[in-house]
């Protein structure tokens, strides 16, 4: 890990992007505390840590519970740790955390008999104990079928509605690029991007692709419309859309007597900065 | 951290970045760096600090629940359960076949002739091996078990704190040590007097003793055995530290009992004896002299309070700069 800071606006939903093995969970483990950096200081919310801690909640690595405890017993038990918890509240707090993540139903249901789905969804209500300031997401969905992940997305959203700003780690980039509001991209230890979602993929440019039999009449119109950067590539042609409307060009392409057999507008996605940042794979520095 | 107004400034400056001569899509970090600095984070109201009874009640709260998580498993349980049987067990057999026999041993002819002294057999079988066993499971599992199952990363970042949570484990071990030996006592005070004659007791120096005497010397006898107890449990935390394969720190507390108890039988090592615990666990007979020695009780004492400051500081040590990643 090397000089890392990252900038999460408040309120925000912060998508942590990066590589197996490129320090996405020890950033984590070294934001709650439980490993130290070899060398050097960190704050999180501007507090020094043990002031922080009670704000966060977090799930990290996925769940962990007492398998021969319920589920509200185990939201007790890690209740019952936080030193900035009041214990006359402890009940109404859990059942209410067991509400908002829809286990009310399986509150004392033994954790042991939980469908992975409803695990992580516990694991998410014991982040949710306290009133928190950031909430800590490592691959919240790992695991879970698409309802789960449904399920998990909406209620980010919900939180992060809420004011809490929501730090979600993640490899899952459409899961990203769905859930947050800002991202940023680790490679082997390192910070190598971040900002927000639009700002990262709107670096590369947005492209207009024409399917035709006839490429070089196609690729005369989109240069004489103004485009640029065209390229002809078999039965293709591609150019960087500008400010261009797509019906227009299609339009003046039909009109130039140029068949069109398909049009498409290519956005880039947030997989083709991640990759451009991080290497195609098996090519990630030791 | 930055207002909402901020992040919009901020992300303005994001977007401004990616000007025609950038690499697509990348925001330098140092680009990011200087917008950090600009919205320097507003100085945050320091935590809520409440009444300074709060962390004192907050620590009692902890200990609570890991108190109640175990006496509520089930394992633990049977573990007192068993322990509160070998009493009955002793008085039965001692009942049943001690009178017949002519060759009596000096402790089977006291514990027939007073119902209190089956207290003192079940701790002198029971203290060497099956006691210490039951208090090596509780306090090897207590941060072992946790970082096997993976709850200690979320108690850490609850945030138990961790001096806080070593010193919570510690205790309720000390609980439960008690609670083995008043288990066994108890239960051997009961079948005892049910199963044989109350009334003065006959002291090991020969003199009697009253009953409400004997109860006083069965009380302080549990004290001390309780206190052994103890250490052992400071021994077997500071191996539950080093390891998150609980099994490993309760066997490797026994394998230690039990090696001690070899070094024992050796008679050229006659000199370290007094240095290991069995020897002072079985030295709760001090109670059964005639005046109390207190010197041997003392002793103990104090080799007990060395074992749990040697090894509570080797545990603390080790699990206040631990990495936690399991």
């Amino acid at each position: 890990m090397d000089k890392l800071d990252l900038t999460v606006p408040r309120g925000s939903v912060f998508g942590f992007l990066g590589p197996n093995g490129s320090g996405k969970t020890t950033t984590i483990r070294m934001l709650l505390g439980l490993v130290a950096p070899t060398e050097g200081e960190y704050s999180v919310l501007g507090l020094p840590l043990a002031q922080a801690l009670p704000k966060v909640g977090a799930v990290v690595e996925g769940p962990a519970f007492y398998p021969y405890l319920s589920g509200a017993a185990n939201l007790m038990r890690f209740d019952a740790a936080d030193p900035a918890a009041h214990g006359a509240t402890a009940r109404r707090r859990v059942a209410d955390a067991l509400e908002r993540v829809g286990l009310s139903a399986a509150a004392g249901k033994r954790y042991r008999n939980y469908s992975l789905g409803m695990r992580q969804r516990l694991a998410i209500a014991a982040a949710l104990l306290g009133p928190r300031e950031l909430l800590v997401l490592d691959e919240p969905t790992n695991g879970l079928d698409p309802q789960g992940t449904r399920e998990v997305r909406t209620l980010v959203k919900e939180i992060a509605a809420e004011g809490t700003t929501v730090f979600v780690s993640s490899h899952l980039l459409a899961e990203v690029e769905q859930m947050c509001t800002h991202a940023a991209i680790m490679r082997t230890g390192k910070l190598v991007a971040q900002g927000t979602i639009a700002s990262l993929s709107g670096g590369l440019v947005t492209r207009i692709k024409v399917e035709t039999p006839d490429p070089d009449d196609a690729a005369r119109v989109l240069t004489s419309l103004g485009l640029a950067d065209v390229r002809a590539d078999g039965r293709e042609v591609t150019a960087e859309l500008g400010g261009h409307a797509p019906e227009r060009i299609n339009a003046a392409l039909v009109g130039e007597g140029v068949s069109v057999r398909g049009l498409a507008v290519v956005r880039p996605s947030l997989e083709d900065v991640f990759v451009g940042l991080t290497g195609e794979g098996f090519d990630v520095d030791a | 951290m930055s207002t909402p107004e901020d992040t919009a400034a901020g992300a303005g400056t994001l977007t401004d970045t990616t000007g025609p001569r950038r690499t697509p899509g990348l925001v330098p970090v140092t680009e990011t760096l200087r917008t950090v600095e600009r919205h320097e984070p507003a100085p945050e109201p320091p935590a809520t600090a409440g009444p300074g009874t709060r962390p004192v009640r907050a620590f009692w709260r902890l200990l609570g629940s890991e108190l109640g998580l175990t006496f509520r498993r089930p394992r633990n349980l049977v573990m007192l359960a068993v322990l509160g049987v070998v009493p009955v067990i002793v008085g039965v057999a001692l009942r049943t076949f001690g009178g017949a026999d002519d060759d009596m041993t000096g402790l089977v002819q006291d514990v027939a002739g007073n119902s209190l002294m089956l207290t003192f057999v079940s701790f002198s079988f029971l203290v060497l091996l099956l006691m210490p066993v039951a208090v090596s499971v509780v306090a090897g599992d207590s941060v072992a078990g946790e970082a096997g199952g993976g709850t200690l990363r979320y108690l850490l970042a609850a945030p138990a704190g961790r001096t806080r949570l070593l010193a919570v484990k510690y205790l309720n071990a000390v609980v439960y040590a008690y609670a083995v030996t008043a288990v066994v006592a108890l239960s051997a005070l009961v079948t005892g007097l049910v199963l044989f004659p109350a009334g003065d007791v006959t002291l090991l120096s020969g003199t009697t003793a009253t009953l409400a005497d004997g109860l006083v010397r069965i009380a302080i006898s549990v004290g001390y055995v309780g206190a052994g107890m103890a250490a052992l449990a400071a021994v077997a935390l500071a191996l539950s530290v080093f390891t998150e394969v609980s099994i490993g720190a309760i066997a490797g507390t026994v394998v230690l009992v039990i090696v001690c108890q070899v070094l024992r039988a050796i008679p050229e090592l006659g000199s370290i004896a007094p240095y290991l615990l069995p020897t002072r666990f079985t030295n709760f007979d001090a109670v059964l002299r005639s005046p109390i020695d207190v010197a041997a009780l003392r002793d103990g004492l104090l080799t007990f309070g060395a074992y749990i400051v040697l090894f509570g500081s080797i545990a603390w040590a080790r699990f206040s700069g631990k990495d936690i990643t399991s």
